[in-house]
C-alpha cells in the first residue's frame, strides 16, 4: 500500500509495575519510523487483544518481568487465535528463563528478548516481521 | 477480505472489519473507493471534538465523557490523534493509557491515529475514519486532537460540537482574548479545577466571552454596552452562548454537567439550522482538501521529480522566485 506504516501495540500484561524497559523499546520503535500504540501498565490479556484488534496492529510487543509469562502468554495466544489474529507477530521482552523460550516459540511467540538486548536488534527484528504486511 | 464483505461487516458493527477498513483508508487511496459506498449511511452520529494544550487532560476527559455517554446508552466511537515525528515518521500513540476503563465494553471502539505530517491537529484520514465509525452505527464520536497550541483549529470544521480544554495557570488575561483556538469553542472546559488558579482561569475566559457579545459589562461601576460580534456569523437569535465549565477529569467531577451541556448544544444545532450549517462547513472543507490533494497529484505527474528538484534549487539560488515558478508549472499543466 502507498503509505504503509507498521503499527505496533506495546503493552505490559500482568501486575509488575516496572515500565522503564518497555518505554525504551517503544521509543526505539518510534525512532525506527513505526507507529507505536502504547497502552501502559497492568493490562489483562483481554485488554491487550481488544486493543490489538481495534487498532488493527501489525505486531504486538509485550514486557513481562513478574515471572507469570507462561500463563499470561497462554491466555493471550488463546484470545489471539479466537479472534483470528494468528498472522500478527508477537514478541516478548523481560525476565524469561532460557528453558521457557522454546515453549513460548511453540505457542507462537515470534521472538524473545532478554535484558541488555541491543535496540537495533529488536527494531531490525520487528521490521523483518512486519515487512511482508505492507 | 474483499472490500464488499468488509463494508457489509462494518455496517453490522463488527470490530475487526471496522479496524481493517480504517487501516485501508489510512494507508492508501482506498478512501475514494470506500467513502462513496458508505456515505449515504453517515451523518447520523454526533461528532464531538476535544482539543486543548498537551497535558490539559483531553484523554482523561474523553475517557470520562465516554463512560457518561455509555451510562445514557449511547454507543461511542473514539478517534485519538497524536503527532508523528517530522524526522522519522514514527509516532508514539499514548491516548489509550488514559482510557483503560473503557476496555471490555462492546459499545465502545477506540482508534489511535498518527497525524502523519498533517497540520491543524488532525490527520488527513480523520474525516474518513469518523465516517466509518458513523456508518458502523456509533451514536457519538469523540475526536481527540493532538495537543494543540494556538492555531490548531481544523477540528472546528470536522466536529458538530467543539470542546476546548484549558488547565489553570496557563497565561494571563491577554492570552484569553487572542484569536485562534478559544474562538472555536462551543463549550469551554477548565479541567483540573481542583488546582490553584482555576477560579481565575474561569473568570478570564468568561470575560473574553462577554467582550464578544452584546451585553452590558460592568466597568468602574458603570454599565457599558459592547458591540455584538457573532463568532460563527450566526444570526443572533440562533446564538449559542458558549458556557465555561469546571471539571476534574481524574475523579469524574463535573462530567455529568458537561455532558448535559454537550447534549444541549446538539439539541440547539438541531433546533436551529446550525446542524446543516456545520455539515456544509465540513463538506466545503472536505471538497477543498480533496481538490488540493488532486491538484498536487496532477502537479507531481506533470512535472518529473527531476524537474521539481531543479526548480526548487533554482528558487533557493534566487535564479527564479516561487510565484514565477508556479505560473510556469500551471502553464505546463494547462498545455
Amino acid at each position: 500500500m502507498d503509505n504503509f506504516k507498521p503499527r505496533i501495540l506495546v503493552a505490559k500484561p500482568g501486575l509488575d509495575g516496572h515500565d522503564r524497559g518497555v518505554k525504551v523499546v517503544a521509543r526505539a520503535l518510534r525512532d525506527a519510523g513505526m507507529e507505536v500504540i502504547y497502552t501502559g501498565l497492568r493490562q489483562t490479556p483481554e485488554m491487550i487483544v481488544e486493543a490489538a484488534l481495534q487498532e488493527d496492529v501489525d505486531g504486538i510487543g509485550l514486557s513481562i518481568l513478574s515471572g507469570a509469562h507462561m500463563p499470561l502468554m497462554a491466555r493471550i495466544m488463546e484470545l489471539i487465535a479466537e479472534h483470528g489474529m494468528t498472522d500478527v507477530p508477537i514478541f516478548l521482552g523481560g525476565i524469561i528463563p532460557d528453558e521457557d523460550i522454546s515453549r513460548l516459540n511453540e505457542m507462537g511467540v515470534a521472538g524473545v528478548f532478554g535484558p541488555g538486548t541491543n535496540m537495533d536488534k529488536i527494531t531490525a527484528f520487528v521490521w523483518e516481521q512486519v515487512r511482508t504486511r505492507a | 477480505m474483499p472490500l464488499n464483505d468488509l463494508i457489509r461487516r462494518t455496517r453490522q458493527g463488527q470490530p475487526r472489519a471496522i479496524a481493517r477498513l480504517i487501516t485501508r483508508i489510512e494507508n492508501g487511496a482506498a478512501a475514494a473507493e470506500i467513502i462513496p459506498r458508505i456515505y449515504a449511511a453517515t451523518g447520523r452520529a454526533h461528532v464531538i471534538g476535544v482539543t486543548g494544550a498537551p497535558g490539559s487532560g483531553k484523554s482523561s476527559l474523553v475517557n470520562e465523557l465516554a463512560k457518561a455517554l455509555r451510562r445514557r446508552d449511547y454507543k461511542v466511537g473514539i478517534v485519538a490523534v497524536d503527532p508523528s515525528s517530522p524526522f522519522t515518521g514514527g509516532a508514539l500513540l499514548g491516548d489509550r493509557v488514559r482510557m483503560q476503563d473503557l476496555s471490555g465494553d462492546k459499545g465502545i471502539f477506540i482508534r489511535s491515529l498518527a497525524s502523519r505530517g498533517n497540520l491543524g491537529g488532525l490527520s488527513e484520514a480523520t474525516a474518513a475514519v469518523v465516517k466509518v465509525l458513523d456508518a458502523a452505527g456509533f451514536d457519538t464520536i469523540l475526536v481527540e486532537t493532538v495537543g494543540a497550541g494556538q492555531a490548531e483549529v481544523s477540528i472546528a470544521s470536522a466536529a458538530h460540537t467543539t470542546l476546548v480544554i484549558e488547565a489553570p495557570g496557563m497565561g494571563d488575561d491577554v492570552q484569553s482574548i487572542k484569536a485562534g483556538i478559544l474562538e472555536i469553542a462551543d463549550v469551554l472546559v477548565v479541567n483540573k479545577a481542583d488546582r490553584p488558579g482555576a477560579a481565575r482561569t474561569v473568570r478570564s475566559l468568561k470575560m473574553m466571552l462577554q467582550l464578544g457579545q452584546a451585553m452590558p459589562v460592568n466597568h468602574h461601576g458603570r454599565s457599558l454596552q459592547t458591540t455584538a460580534v457573532s463568532p460563527n456569523g450566526m444570526e443572533n437569535d440562533n446564538f449559542w452562548q458558549t458556557p465555561v465549565l469546571e471539571t476534574v477529569a481524574i475523579d469524574g467531577t463535573g462530567i455529568e454537567a458537561l455532558l448535559d451541556v454537550v447534549l444541549a448544544h446538539k439539541a440547539h444545532l438541531q433546533a436551529t439550522d446550525g446542524w446543516l450549517k456545520q455539515e456544509k462547513i465540513r463538506s466545503r472543507r472536505e471538497v477543498e482538501q480533496l481538490l488540493h490533494a488532486r491538484f498536487m497529484e496532477q502537479f507531481q505527474t506533470a512535472v518529473s521529480q527531476n524537474d521539481r528538484e531543479q526548480l526548487i534549487t533554482a528558487i533557493a539560488n534566487r535564479e527564479t522566485d516561487p510565484y514565477t515558478a508556479v505560473a510556469a508549472i500551471f502553464a505546463q499543466i494547462n498545455e
